[in-house]
């Protein structure tokens, strides 16, 4: 059998969605900015409504996720998506808008914006990376950053007593009644990958009924070069310490909280 | 139909705002400039031309959602005073490195910090050489009177977009707070969806499938690409200066002393030069309707015109002087009057500064 | 020619800048250039309040003055700030309600206008303002009864429009309370 024979349409079992270019990305390997990317894109591609689609990206890891992203997309500076989102969605209430955050910038520089935006119950998509750690700058201190945990700027290890405790800024934006939908997931299996992509395809659902209210999903990522580790000790890591601080499922749902959301 | 109303500067502006056909205003309460957003709220344009008004919460949010709406093609604008538009700088920087058409409005109170809400100059340096990072420039346009708050604000949206830049609209308190007799321009209808898409054909509304996406964007990482986006800039500020300066001048023909005023200042002013005009002296004024460009050519004209001296009067320690000297290069006597910190000088202070610069 | 400055000053909550803003609207009636320049900020909350009104048939150059054609005074605190920015030969209303040092230069036509007192009989008092500026009228009647109406009915939102006769009464009723002081002569 020659290679042609086998390059048909009929045998195809898995295609890069045409939302992705083909330049290779600018994240470590093994990080989670990746396969978000590619689920995120999947997604929209999948729903068809990609020509409605303007997504934001500000300062972090993803700061350039306009480069791979096939769709239009805004730049912002940082913490700032959430404003420029509500800037899109208030004058064109029948497009899609998503915001693409890091932990730095959702949860600590961006926190008036995007507390705000979710209080006002905007009618968009905030997509947050939770890696603990600023990866662009280089492994610094994050807001989200575990107690104990050794960074660049807390090189003895977050001392909780004067950095303050990482911040569960998920469940806080779960108290908003304006918030439709919350949900922390990950995307280290396939099995979370694809409980992922559903919680992505949830939100654009939920944003096409008009406006309703904001729909937060965190994806907990490893950090690999950040954590100093091969990426798949940085998963079992994660596994063993991220998620039973941060515990992965969905928060709120409809409107509804589904668990107790501070302390588990 | 135009229509004469009496009216407080920030009410002219916003209500001129409405009629220009604007798509967006966010902002976020300070005085002395809060009735723009009340004047708005109350409006609620969104019933009748389907513009948004949006309180944010806080500055820093409101330049940024003006960045979103300008980047997806919409006529956006904010405004504010100046510890509000300090907080905007970063917004600002961004909105010219990437390009965006937008109005920003600051009705100056006196600084610095938190300071006074009184009227006030001193935010010209931080309005026409720069305030935020990097190298750019925001049209900047000074009204002088209740009118004029309102025609720039049509203006101020022409030039943004015809050259795809911030624009700024620098009043202060004084104007901002006094009413006076306006005639408002017929409105103009916003502009549909499709006329947004033929007039920005750069502007993010969602990429049409076959063609190319739309990015808007202030990074450029590499340096020479960034060299080579500054270039553009500089060329684009060259045919500003070079097309758009408009300025007043009074009783200028036989003057051999000019008042060179902008905003508030120059209306004191004005009835400085008619005491000074009373008691024999050739003094004139010329009055900037554009700080940025600055009427430099003008301030050429009339000391070749035979002006000896220019007294540029502000409310400040002194900064549009700085303009002025430059303009004149040598060719005549340059000084500065003014007062700060909210303090306004009178018709008759001016009018004793000018005969002290006149000997 | 007309061109009249003048400064109306007295407590925040007198009316004085709602006197001056229908006084401005009525100029506009009148075909004139006006402006209303306030004094604004932390000094309304329960000080004193001012406004720099002026009427012109020429183009308007400063809104901000230190000399006036005309002030109108309602309380001690002003009168003391703006006796001596009225130009001589000008005009000096005031209403000696609360005047414990009533003026004292001799170059000026000084008048006094019972409002507060007027007002109170006749529980009036939303009305004061009025009383005072139909006082201001009857002395010097820059703009007619008409164009006051006409300004009124601009200036006050419609479901207020029920409360332009009693506004009407009240510049009838200043017009005749207003009274030459005779200071010069009591000096002498």
């Amino acid at each position: 059998m020659e290679l042609e024979d086998i390059i048909k349409d009929e045998n195809i079992v898995f295609k890069k969605t045409k939302l992705l270019n083909d330049k290779p990305l600018s994240y470590c390997p093994g990080c989670g900015h990746g396969t978000v990317h590619r689920i995120l894109m999947e997604t929209i591609e999948e729903l068809g409504i990609d020509e409605e689609t303007i997504g934001i990206a500000p300062v972090g890891c993803a700061v350039m996720a306009y480069e791979f992203m096939e769709i239009d997309m805004q730049e912002a500076a940082h913490g700032r998506a959430p404003a420029l989102a509500t800037g899109i969605k208030r004058v064109y209430p029948n497009k899609y808008v998503f915001t693409y955050q890091g932990d730095g910038d959702l949860a600590a520089i961006g926190t008036a914006e995007t507390m705000h935006c979710c209080n006002r119950g905007e009618n968009i998509l905030i997509i947050f990376i939770n890696n603990g750690i600023y990866g662009m700058t280089g492994g610094q201190m994050a807001p989200t950053t575990l107690e104990g945990a050794k960074t660049s700027t807390s090189p003895y290890g977050r001392d909780v007593s004067t950095m303050g405790y990482p911040i569960r800024i998920t469940e806080l934006i779960a108290q908003l009644p304006a918030v439709r939908y919350v949900t922390r997931q990950s995307v280290h299996t396939p099995a979370a990958v694809r409980k992922a992509k559903a919680a992505i395809r949830k939100a654009f659902e939920y944003q096409s009924e008009g406006k309703q209210g904001t729909c937060f999903i965190e994806f907990l990522s490893n950090c690999n070069s950040g954590w100093k580790m091969t990426p798949a000790q940085a998963n079992k890591w994660m596994e063993e310490n991220t998620f039973k601080y941060y515990v992965p499922g969905d928060i709120k749902d409809n409107f509804k909280l589904l668990k107790n959301p501070i302390i588990e | 139909m135009s229509e004469l109303r009496l009216m407080k500067g920030n009410e002219a502006l916003a209500e001129a705002a409405i009629r220009a056909g604007v798509d967006a205003y966010y902002g976020y309460p300070i005085t002395p400039q809060s009735e723009v957003m009340e004047y708005l709220m109350k409006a609620n344009p969104e019933k009748t031309t389907g513009m948004v008004v949006l309180q944010a919460e806080s500055e820093v949010a409101s330049i940024n959602m003006v960045y979103g709406a300008a980047g997806a093609g919409k006529m956006a604008m904010t405004s504010s005073s100046s510890p509000g538009v300090s907080l905007m700088q970063e917004g600002i920087s961004y909105i010219a490195g990437a390009e965006l058409p937008c109005v920003v409005v600051n009705v100056v109170r006196g600084g610095p910090g938190l300071g006074t809400i009184q009227p006030s100059q001193a935010d010209y340096f931080q309005t026409v050489k720069g305030g935020g990072h990097g190298d750019y420039k925001l049209i900047t346009l000074a009204p002088a009177s209740v009118q004029e708050m309102a025609d720039f604000m049509k203006l101020a949206f022409d030039l943004a977009f015809k050259y795809r830049n911030p624009a700024m609209i620098l009043s202060d308190g004084a104007i901002g707070q006094m009413m006076e007799k306006v005639e408002l321009f017929d409105p103009v209808p916003r502009r549909t969806d499709e006329k947004v898409a033929e007039q920005c054909p750069w502007a993010t509304t969602g990429r049409k499938r076959g063609t190319q996406k739309r990015v808007i964007t202030s990074l450029r990482l590499v340096a020479s690409v960034q060299e080579e986006f500054n270039i553009k800039l500089q060329n684009k500020y060259k045919e500003i200066q070079e097309k758009e300066v408009r300025s007043e001048m009074l009783q200028c023909d036989d003057a051999e002393f000019v008042i060179v005023a902008y905003g508030s200042s120059a209306r004191t002013s004005m009835k400085a030069v008619q005491i000074a005009r009373e008691h024999g002296l050739k003094v004139g004024l010329l009055r900037p309707q554009t700080l940025w460009p600055f009427p430099s050519k003008q301030i050429e004209t009339l000391i070749n015109n035979g002006v000896k001296g220019f007294l540029s009067v502000e409310m400040s320690a002194g900064q549009m002087v700085e303009d002025v000297k430059l303009a004149a290069n040598g060719g005549a006597k340059v000084e500065h009057y003014g007062r700060m910190g909210g303090v306004i000088a009178s018709p008759s202070d001016i009018y004793e500064a000018l005969k002290k610069f006149a000997k | 020619m007309i061109n009249e400055e003048i400064i109306i000053a007295g407590f925040g909550g007198q009316g004085v800048l709602s006197m001056g803003k229908i006084l401005a609207y009525s100029g506009l009636m009148n075909g004139l250039e006006v402006s209303w320049m306030p004094s604004y900020g932390p000094e309304m909350r329960g000080g004193t309040a001012n406004v720099t009104v002026i009427l012109s048939e020429e183009r308007i150059s400063s809104p901000i003055l230190t000399s006036y054609d005309t002030a109108i005074i309602l309380n001690q605190q002003s009168l003391d700030k703006f006796e001596n920015a009225v130009k001589p030969g000008g005009i000096l209303i005031y209403d000696p309600s609360g005047i414990s040092n009533p003026p004292t230069r001799h170059d000026l036509n000084v008048f006094s206008v019972e409002a507060t007192k007027a007002a109170n009989e006749r529980n009036m008092s939303k009305i004061f303002n009025m009383i005072v500026l139909g006082g201001y009228l009857k002395v010097n009647p820059v703009v007619s009864l008409e164009h006051i109406e006409a300004g009124l009915k601009k200036s006050l939102p419609e479901r207020h429009h029920n409360l332009i006769p009693a506004n009407i009464e009240g510049l009838k009723l200043g017009a005749s309370l207003i009274q030459r002081e005779n200071f010069y002569k009591a000096a002498c």
